[in-house]
Formats: structure tokens, sequence, C-alpha cells
């Protein structure tokens, strides 16, 4: 039985509330934490080993201890709710059920980091939410949790919501500080970073909803405790959003000691792949990810079994790995055809391409269209080799990682299912009728028939 | 007091120069000048802000910095890096470089209409400068070309989206320039464009300088459309005093008409410096109305880089080869040696055809 720390009180009723939170041990980390110096909150945060859980993994408390602090600045907290990766939707998750475990963990990150105010960006698609979020504010508000002279240390706080308007670009750190101050959202040219120049040029932290409430457990647990969940530089638990050809689409918090096996068969968690189907491909962290063939996914290129953690997704680097993401988990039966989720995934890219460089802003588009003439039967075989030599061209010459984004998909749909593009591009008109696999099945049922 | 100035060791392309520190690399290669300086395509050292954008001034850093001497892992724009002590640059040394460049300019030919023959920036153009080093002669792209309706913005300029690159230097300089922006970016990703708000109309002093920062022809001069190309014209030198700007413009002539009136570019495609550092822009009235010689005062013909098109035609400073008839012949001198000038007794050299104040006629030759 995994571990449950983010939502060991999701079966309690009312838990959304402030009361019912407040019984169950809510708010406990923050009288915790506003006894300990800021610094020692930082340095707890930094002996977790607590990784963003927004997509790229960079240490949390390290990311905290860049923070510029200059003298008669302020800082900004600014908690990254913009999830609009395809297949993610754990924060979704998080802010409607937990709202007060983000706010708490806001609290104390803003009490840490120095952060009179605090914003959340929220995705604008996502606006029954806010109206949570704003309640959960005011009743942290009322019960003395926010405001002035919190807890009668000197600290002020105060955490605004703020709507995006449903671009995917500004869950990018830096396009969503240009939003946030109403701009356009571009996203910046690194450097300066946020943690020197960010809202409104001054120091400024952006952090997943995740990460911002897996502080709690931290505070409540202390830091080396929490260390010792999970595997490796993997600590701590992950929220997964699974979702795809599963029995049991949902949102599952895993200690990342389990195999990717035993997540998608166990019971526990997604409860296999419905109606006896073949397990073909898999998208372990959200949409940008490498896709993996069913043979690499549950079992590294070593042949050592794949676990659900950091490390292990991201073993054999992309040419036989992938990545833990934002934990976005996407199935595929053997039904699903890799040439149309990939053009699926392109078409996303294209829309959601800012246009500000230029290897995105046209090489999106281009993939799309040449990814939509195989798809419809209208490809070349040369187009294959076209897309890859477009895919290398756009991924590391952007801006910022949408445009890596973009190209992984397409590059991993390439390196591991050519032989379906090749299918698909030769076999025009039965392409359109049915999808076909060739992937390299591994799952039991295939295993039981040799 | 004046701060000592502290500067940094840089190796770009095996070339090694000191910068003061905060230097851009794209600065500190231009330093060094030559093929080393990346091209630029929405970088402009005198706009704040700008670059970044369109990725064609990608470097390798082979080494961070003495202190740090791990290379970068991407390559970075090098318009936006800021150099370290003891970095190593590699630009036009680099294979990386060069297929990202080529990718660029790929990218960046895509949609772009080519339609070079009818345009006005033909020839002082840097994205045909661009694809002329790194273009291919043929496109891979098989659909069709982003379309754009032209747009008319304000009296003077002219707006062809289609070309445009979206390198938003326009949109800086009127921001920096001027009092109001009227004009920025609308739609994202590949619709992005280059407009007013509900097509509002452009008018304040300074906007003709959006014409000279556009590095392609998506602003135009809608005094000097199709009035000419601009490699029959002469750039002149030339100044009047102007109460509204430093009144020190670049006349396009032909003949003792002013075709048009520019600002003064240096090598780099940028307005050039005044005296006291800041950039000569100038104004609408001394770029539209003023199109007389009469109304300035010429100074000189102006440099133009001899391997602009403009300049073709124009032999300043020609070298004679030296006479290697006799090399050849291994010291033999040939028996005749004409001079077809002699023969045919027309087209006489003698007289500088560029410096006709018309098109050239025959008693031009004969004089």
């Amino acid at each position: 039985m995994a571990k449950k720390i983010l939502l060991a009180n999701d079966h309690i009723e009312g838990i959304r509330y402030y009361d019912a939170y407040r019984k169950n041990g809510g708010y406990a980390a923050v009288e915790k934490a506003f006894k300990m110096a800021p610094g020692d909150i930082v340095e707890e945060v930094k002996k977790s080993g607590l990784r963003g859980r927004g997509g790229a993994g960079f240490p949390t408390g390290l990311k905290w201890s860049f923070l510029a602090k200059p003298e008669g600045v302020p800082r900004y907290l600014v908690c990254n709710a913009d999830e609009s990766e395809p297949g993610t939707f754990k924060d979704r998750y998080l802010m409607e059920f937990h709202p007060h475990l983000l706010i708490e963990g806001l609290i104390i990150s803003s009490f840490a980091l120095g952060s009179n105010r605090t914003y959340i960006y929220i995705r604008g698609e996502y606006a029954w939410i806010v109206d949570i979020l704003e309640q959960a504010i005011a009743e942290a508000n009322s019960n003395g949790w926010l405001g002035r002279n919190i807890l009668g240390t000197g600290f002020d706080c105060q955490i605004y919501v703020q709507r995006g308007a449903g671009a995917y670009i500004c869950g990018e750190e830096t396009a969503l500080i240009e939003s946030l101050e109403g701009k356009r959202g571009n996203p910046r040219i690194k450097p300066p970073f946020p943690a020197i120049k960010g809202l409104w040029d001054c120091p400024t932290v952006v952090n997943n909803v995740e990460t911002l409430a897996a502080i709690v457990p931290i505070m409540n647990l202390g830091g080396e405790e929490y260390a010792k969940i999970g595997v490796g530089k993997s600590t701590g638990t992950k929220l997964i959003s699974a979702c795809g050809n599963i029995n049991k689409p949902g949102v599952y918090e895993i200690d990342m000691t389990i195999s990717v096996e035993e997540f998608i068969y166990s019971d526990e968690y997604c409860g296999g792949i419905p109606n006896g189907k073949r397990l073909k491909a898999c998208i372990p962290g959200g949409s940008s990810v490498p896709i993996l063939p069913a043979n690499l996914l549950l079992k590294t290129a070593k042949g050592e079994p794949r676990m659900m953690n950091y490390e292990s997704l991201a073993d054999g680097g992309f040419a036989t790995g992938s990545m833990m993401g934002s934990g976005g988990f996407i199935v595929l039966d053997e039904d699903q055809c890799v040439v149309r989720h990939t053009y699926t995934l392109a078409r996303f890219y294209h829309h959601e391409s800012c246009g500000q460089c230029s290897p995105c802003r046209e090489g999106t588009g281009w993939m799309k269209r040449v990814l939509q003439n195989i798809e419809y039967g209208k490809g070349k075989l040369s187009d294959i080799d076209l897309l890859w030599d477009i895919q290398r061209k756009i991924e590391g010459n952007t801006i910022c990682p949408l445009g890596d984004a973009a190209a992984w998909p397409v590059a991993a749909a390439i390196r591991h299912f050519r032989d379906e593009f090749e299918w698909h591009v030769l076999n025009p008109e039965e392409s359109q009728r049915r999808n076909f696999g060739l992937a390299h099945y591994a799952d039991p049922l295939e295993m039981a028939v040799v | 007091m004046a701060e000592e100035q502290k500067l940094f060791t840089v190796t770009i392309d095996n070339i090694t120069i000191e910068v003061a520190a905060g230097t851009t690399i794209l600065m500190a290669a231009r330093k060094v000048g030559g093929d080393v300086a990346p091209p630029a395509m929405c970088f402009y050292s005198k706009l704040q802000g700008s670059g970044g954008k369109c990725r064609t001034c990608l470097v390798e850093v082979a080494a961070g910095s003495t202190a740090d001497p791990r290379p970068m892992p991407k390559l970075v724009a090098s318009c936006r890096t800021t150099v370290m002590d003891g970095m190593v640059v590699k630009n036009i040394t680099s294979e990386k470089v060069k297929d990202a460049r080529n990718g660029v300019v790929e990218f960046l030919l895509l949609n772009h209409p080519l339609d070079c023959p009818i345009c006005d920036q033909a020839g002082e153009c840097s994205l045909q400068d661009l694809s002329y080093e790194h273009g291919k002669a043929g496109t891979r792209y098989e659909f069709q070309r982003r379309l754009f309706q032209r747009e008319d913005i304000g009296p003077y300029i002219q707006l062809h989206m289609t070309r445009c690159i979206l390198c938003y230097r326009c949109t800086y300089i009127a921001d920096q320039l001027t009092d109001t922006r009227m004009h920025g970016i609308l739609d994202r990703g590949e619709h992005a464009q280059i407009s007013t708000y509900i097509s509002k109309a452009i008018d304040n002093d300074f906007s003709g300088n959006m014409i000279d920062v556009c590095p392609v022809g998506a602003l135009t001069d809608r005094t000097f459309r199709f009035k000419q190309r601009v490699w029959f014209l002469k750039p002149l030198n030339a100044h009047r005093n102007c109460d509204k700007c430093c009144g020190k413009v670049t006349l396009w002539n032909r003949g003792d008409e002013v075709f048009r009136v520019t600002t003064r570019k240096d090598e780099w495609g940028e307005v050039e410096s005044l005296e006291d550092g800041k950039p000569a822009w100038i104004c609408n009235e001394c770029r539209f109305h003023k199109k007389h010689t009469s109304d300035w005062v010429i100074e000189e013909p102006r440099k133009i880089n001899r391997h602009s098109v403009i300049s073709a035609g124009h032999y300043v400073n020609a070298v004679k080869p030296p006479e290697f008839i006799e090399t050849v012949n291994g010291g033999r001198k040939p028996r005749h040696l004409m001079d077809i000038h002699e023969v045919s007794e027309v087209n006489k050299p003698n007289v500088h055809l560029n410096e006709l104040p018309r098109s050239p006629k025959t008693d031009s030759y004969e004089k």
C-alpha cells in the first residue's frame, strides 16, 4: 500500500472547507513554520530533496536559494496553476478538492521567501476553481492565516488569484509573469532568470501547485523524514493523472517506488487496459515528453524494470527513455494510431505557439501540415525524414521549452514507430479505414501467448 | 572619478579580443567584424529589449568562462547573452551553428512570399542577404503560404504583413521613440501579425523610423513605393536645420531628384549615432516632405559597402590588374596588343558613368 501524503485526507467529507481541514490537522504546518527562521525553512526544503512537480524536476530548495534578496525591493511568489498540458490534471484535483492545502503551502513558502504578495495564476478554463480558491482564501483571511501580522509574527501576506485567458504558453514561467503583468504572454529571454528579475522586475519564484502543496508535509514531517519517502533523488510522493485506455482513469498519489507495470495493471491504480487489449505505448509525463513503446516502457534498455520515478523514466536518455514531466500518464492500447496521436499533439503545439521566435512559429505549423498529409493518406516516404529534420532544427533553438515540447513527441514517435508511419504512407486507403499497430507489445497477455 | 572598466577576454572563432563587462557576444563579435559577426534580424543595438526572437544569431559557447569552463548545452542567442571572462565562442567555425542557422533561415523563408523583384526593400534587405548566405535554392514547404491583406497604416507607411518576420523591432521603436504606441502584435503563433488596433492610422512625428528599422520589406515608405530600385539611386549625406530632429540624413538621389530620405545607416544596417551618442533618428517632416535638393545641404556621397548591390557599378578605388601577358608568354612580348577602346573609338572609360547627372547617352562616351 502506497503512502499517501498530499491526498491523505482525500476521503474526509468537506475537506474542501476550512472547518474540516483545520480539524484534520490543517494549518499546523504554518504554526510550526512561523516559529522557524525563513532561512531554516529553505534549508528544510533543501534537505527534503523536493523536486519541482511542474515538469522540469528542478530541486525546489535550490531554486529558492537562488532568489536574490536586494534591500528595499519586494519579492514575489507566484503559484503556477496554469496547468494546460494535455493529459495533466493533477493540479486541478488538488485545487478543487484540497484548496486549503495549496493555501497553507503558499503561506509557508511566502514566509520562507519573504513574499508579501503572492499570486496564483490559474488557467482561464478552470473558472469554477477560481471561486473555490477565492472562498478558501476568504476563509483563511477571516481565521487570521492571511492578512496583516499573521500569528503575531509581524509578517504580512495576501494571496491573489489571477485568471489566465486560455493560453498554454502562459504556463512557461516567464510568459506567466508577462501575462500577470498584464502584457502579451510571450516568454522572456533568459537570462535574467525570474529569481533575479521576475514579476515587475523584482525577484520572483514561480512554483507549481503540487510543489507548493508538498511544502506542507515537508513542514509537518521534517525535511529528512520526507526525503526517506521515495527512492534516490526522487523523494516524496508524486501525483499522477492517468488517462487514456485504462480501466480507472484519475489522479493517483504514488511514492515513486512502484514500477510502471504495477501502476498500469494493479487494481489500486489504473486497473489494467479495458477489454483485454494489449498495451502499445504510453506517454509517461504529459503530452510533451517522448512517447515510449510498450517494450521500452515496462523494461529499460538494460532490462531492469522501469519504475515510476524521475531517474528510471529518464533512463537511457531520449533514445530509449522518456521523462517524468508533469505526471500526465497517457496510455495507448493496441487500437490507437500513433500517427493520428502525433498529429493531434502537433496540432496542439501549432495552435499554442506564441509566435515570438521563428523556429517554433514556422516549424510547428510545418510539422502539423506534414503529419496531416501522412495521416490523411497524402504522405510521401520522404516526409518522414523531413519531419525528423524539422524537429531537429526546432529542438534547442527556441526561446522557451515549447519548441522542445513540440519537437520531442514527433521525434519519439518517429524513433519508435517509424514502421507505422511508413505503413501509413504506403497504405493510404487502408490507413483511413483502420488504425494499425506494428508496435512492439510487451504485456503479460502477450507473454502468456508466447 | 571614472570607474575602472572591467575588461573580459573573449575568444570568438579563434580571435581573442578584450571587451567591457556586460557586452553581449554579438556586440563583441561585431568589434572583430567581418564574417565573425553573427547575422541579426531582430536585434537592434539602439533599441532596448530587442533581440532573441529570430534565432539567426545562435552561437555555440564552447567554454562558459575561465571560472566555469563547461560548454553551454544549447546554442545561445548571441544578441542577448553577455560575455564572461575567458569565454570561448564558436560561430562560423561550428558546424552545429551553421546547421541551426540554415534551419532558421529555412523557417524564416517558409512563409515569406519571395517577391523580391517587386519589393522596395530588395537590395538592402537583411533577409535577402541572409538567404543568399545560408538559404537553399528550393523549398521543402509544399503548402500554401500564409497570406495577409496589405494595410495602410497612416498616410506614409504601408504594411505588407506577408513579408514580415515578426522581429518586433517596429513595436520597440514605437514604444521607445514616441509617446503613444499605436500598433503591436495581434494574435498568436503562425497567425501573429503586426497591426494597429482595428486599422487605426499611425500618426506621430517619428513613425517613419519604423521603415528604417524593418529588416525586410514589410513596412514601406508610401512616398517611395515603386518609384525606383535602390541600386539605381545615389546615396548622399545631407543635413538641414530641423527643430524636431537632428536633421542628418541620407538622400537617395537620381540626378537632382530626391527619391527618398532615410536615416544614416552603419555597416550593420543600424542607424548611426550622433556625436553625443544618441541615435540619429529623423522626423517625418524631413523624411517625407523635404524632397528637393534645395531643402538640404549636401555633404558628400555616402560610402556603401562594396559587396552591397547598391554599389554595383560604382568602381571606387579600382585597381588595374598588372600586365601579365609577358609573364605568361615567358617574357616574350605579343606581336600586337590591341586596346579595344582604341579600335572602336567609343566607350572611352575616362568618364565615370555613375557620376553623370542623367542616363548616359552616346555623346557622354565620346567626350
